[in-house]
């Protein structure tokens, strides 16, 4: 089985958020980046087990400048047998999922793979323009996938339950917590990566369609006030005055 | 033992963006190994310390991710990776325990190093894999109780008896000694020449028993070696070295290692500090706004970022093959004492809570000590860069 993985960069959780260009860009000054774990421990690893457990490849794919060759580089070294970075700027879905399409039709992928979203921006889009552009079946929010021939067996969490469905590949795949276990890179597999072949093709040209007009970044929370527990009607009176809750 | 629920919440810090100057391997090994130390390390650590008991299951996780000899060739149960890939990895393990990183600096570069460099070829197949892969655990002989930081004054010895040597002597302060299947041990032949020996854990005569009590390096079992008449067969003698060079260009590898791994720990705690002193307010504001407290943090993040220069350029020099053992010295001597003054200072932001094993900092502060101690002490380590730059040896 051939599939595609398709991963971006995120900054790390624990980055500290600001915007520059007045609040039209993100400042990306002092922050650590890291693949987007939707990406790399769902739809990577789960990529990689099926093709450990049925054989087949790997191919991993990335829109971005060459900064982003160490997520493909860690990604090789997690298992991917390859990796191609479509050398653009990634400014917007339709963009990524454009570039991406482009590629993958010249190829014959049986399964595209990637994360449900991006823990920075939260879009949710490229999955499913992808399954347009490339005229494939899209599931979404995956949490557990079987393949069997040209079948694949896919669960959903869905409100109070799961949802079981089936589809014929090739089919686009959007992975959510569940779907594998994160696999930390060893030494060896590191090192292995270095050999594997990471190819830098240039975009194709494809108009944007949306343009960011500015970020904000939500209100400071206020500090905490506290209230003499005797004073029961300054607190009545505060949350129906400031807080409006009752 | 019971799992700590707390979220390890540790963050890198590289205020002078030397990130740039490693290659994406190297960035990629930090990544895993930091992972590592989230999922397998930072939740039992505290347990283990408070117990004084060894993680003896974290071995074979070292190995399955490749922190035993990571710069040692693939072939020999080794990473293939460079002297910067392996300061790396140290830095990271110690981020989460000096002890843990301990237990991989011994194994790789005090054991399969010395088998590696002065082994026989037969050697290096019969105990390097088995080594990298976790399976054996090694410790490295070289301290005596009368002889430490002058370990050349060993009276631990071997006399020729045919298709074998009889070994006499005590080791002591010996890292995973008690959990051992193999011993590196240095001893003296009968004309006066230190020899490196591969004892193994069965040999008749051979006992290890453990050291009680340490205040530092909890979670790492210490303890003595002890032979008595112990027959080991010459095929097991290092033919690669004789003189204390063997042992001496061990501890420069592993030194090496610790002026890395002192950055982890230092790391650590300024993180745990700088998190601290956001979110703690006395007198109606954070602490971290009052001068006292950015004066602290100022100036730990200052030292580490030298020390971060410092072994970076330490590792290019190793990478070419041209880092002293002058050079190890003066980078183990200035980190660890760098780590064990953030420690303190670190320790104080927290207040109280920093007295207990809510916050890693007081762990750490005790672990170095012993890392201030081991390896050469941090006098001893003064006295080499003092003899290196006057051509005259305070030692004797
Ligand atoms: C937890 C732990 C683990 C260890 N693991 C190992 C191990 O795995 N293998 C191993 O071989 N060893 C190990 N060691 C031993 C360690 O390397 C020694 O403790 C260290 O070398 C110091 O030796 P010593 O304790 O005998 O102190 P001493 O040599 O007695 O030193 C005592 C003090 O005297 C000072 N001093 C000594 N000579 C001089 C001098 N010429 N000039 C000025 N000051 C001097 C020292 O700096 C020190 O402050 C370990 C130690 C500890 C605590």
């Amino acid at each position: 089985m051939k599939i595609l993985v398709c991963v971006s960069k995120t900054p790390d959780t624990t980055a500290r958020i600001a915007f520059k260009d007045s609040n039209t860009v993100f400042d990306s000054n002092g922050v650590q980046f890291i693949m987007n774990p939707y990406d790399e421990w769902y739809a990577l690893v789960r990529a990689v087990e099926l093709v450990e457990a049925g054989g087949g490849s790997v191919t991993l794919i990335n829109v971005g400048r060459e900064d982003n060759d160490t997520i493909l580089r860690k990604g090789l070294a997690i298992g991917a047998d390859d990796a191609v970075r479509i050398d653009a700027e990634a400014d917007s879905a339709f963009f990524v999922a454009s570039q991406i399409a482009a590629y993958a039709k010249e190829q014959s992928f049986d399964l595209v793979l990637l994360g449900k979203e991006t823990i920075d921006y939260n879009g949710s889009e490229v999955g499913s323009m992808l399954a347009q552009l490339l005229d494939m079946p899209f599931v979404s929010h995956a949490s557990d996938m079987q393949v069997s021939g040209s079948e694949a067996t896919i669960s959903r969490e869905i409100e109070g339950g799961t949802e079981v469905l089936s589809a014929a590949l090739p089919l686009v795949v959007s992975a959510a917590k569940g779907l594998a276990e994160q696999r930390i890179p060893n030494m060896k597999g590191i090192m292995g990566a270095k050999r594997k072949p990471l190819a830098v093709i240039p975009p194709v040209a494809v108009a944007g369609r949306t343009q960011t007009v500015a970020f904000s970044v939500p209100e400071a929370k206020g500090a905490v006030r506290m209230i003499d527990p005797d004073n029961m009607e300054e607190l009545v009176r505060l949350l129906h005055e400031e807080s409006k809750v009752i | 033992m019971k799992k700590q629920v707390k979220e390890d919440r540790f963050q890198g810090h590289d205020y002078y963006n030397i990130d740039a100057l490693l290659h994406d391997d190297h960035k990629i090994a930090r990544d895993a190994v930091r992972s590592w130390v989230k999922q397998e390390v930072s939740p039992i650590i505290e347990a283990y310390s408070d117990k004084a008991e060894c993680p003896v299951h974290l071995f074979k996780g070292l190995a399955e991710i490749g922190a035993f000899g990571p710069s040692l060739p693939e072939k020999y149960g080794g990473g293939g990776m460079d002297e910067i890939a392996y300061g790396i990895i140290m830095q990271e393990l110690e981020r989460g325990d000096s002890g843990i990183r301990s237990m991989a600096s011994v194994q790789g570069s005090l054991v399969m190093y010395p088998i590696y460099k002065f082994g026989s070829e037969e050697q290096r197949m019969k105990y390097l894999p088995k080594l990298g892969s976790g399976e054996f655990i090694g410790c490295f002989g070289l301290t005596e109780p009368d002889h430490g930081s002058n370990p050349s004054g060993m009276v631990t010895n071997i006399k020729d008896d045919g298709d074998a040597y009889i070994l006499n002597g005590a080791k002591m302060w010996i890292t995973n000694s008690p959990v051992a299947d193999i011993a590196v041990v240095w001893a003296k032949d009968e004309s006066g020449v230190v020899r490196g020996l591969i004892v193994e854990k069965d040999m008749k005569g051979f006992s290890a028993p453990a050291i009680h009590g340490k205040w530092s390096l909890r979670a790492s079992i210490t303890g003595e070696l002890i032979f008595e008449d112990v027959r080991v067969p010459k095929s097991n003698v290092l033919p690669g070295v004789s003189g204390m060079k063997g042992p001496l260009s061990c501890l420069s590898k592993a030194r090496y290692g610790i002026a890395w791994g002192a950055i982890g720990a230092a790391m650590d705690c300024y993180d745990s500090a700088l998190r601290y002193s956001q979110e703690r307010s006395q007198f109606g504001r954070p602490i971290g706004q009052f001068q006292l407290t950015q004066k602290k943090l100022a100036e730990m993040i200052t030292e580490i970022t030298k020390a971060q220069l410092l072994v970076w350029r330490l590792g290019v020099l190793a990478n070419e093959g041209n880092a002293t053992p002058a050079q190890i010295s003066m980078a183990k001597r200035n980190n660890v004492a760098m780590a064990l003054d953030v420690a303190r200072e670190a320790r104080q932001i927290h207040g109280g809570m920093g007295i207990t094993n809510e916050y890693p900092v007081m762990r750490h502060m005790m672990n170095l000590e012993t890392v201030l101690t081991y390896e050469g002490t941090h006098d001893i380590h003064l006295l080499i860069t003092g003899m290196d730059v006057t051509g005259l040896n305070a030692f004797s």
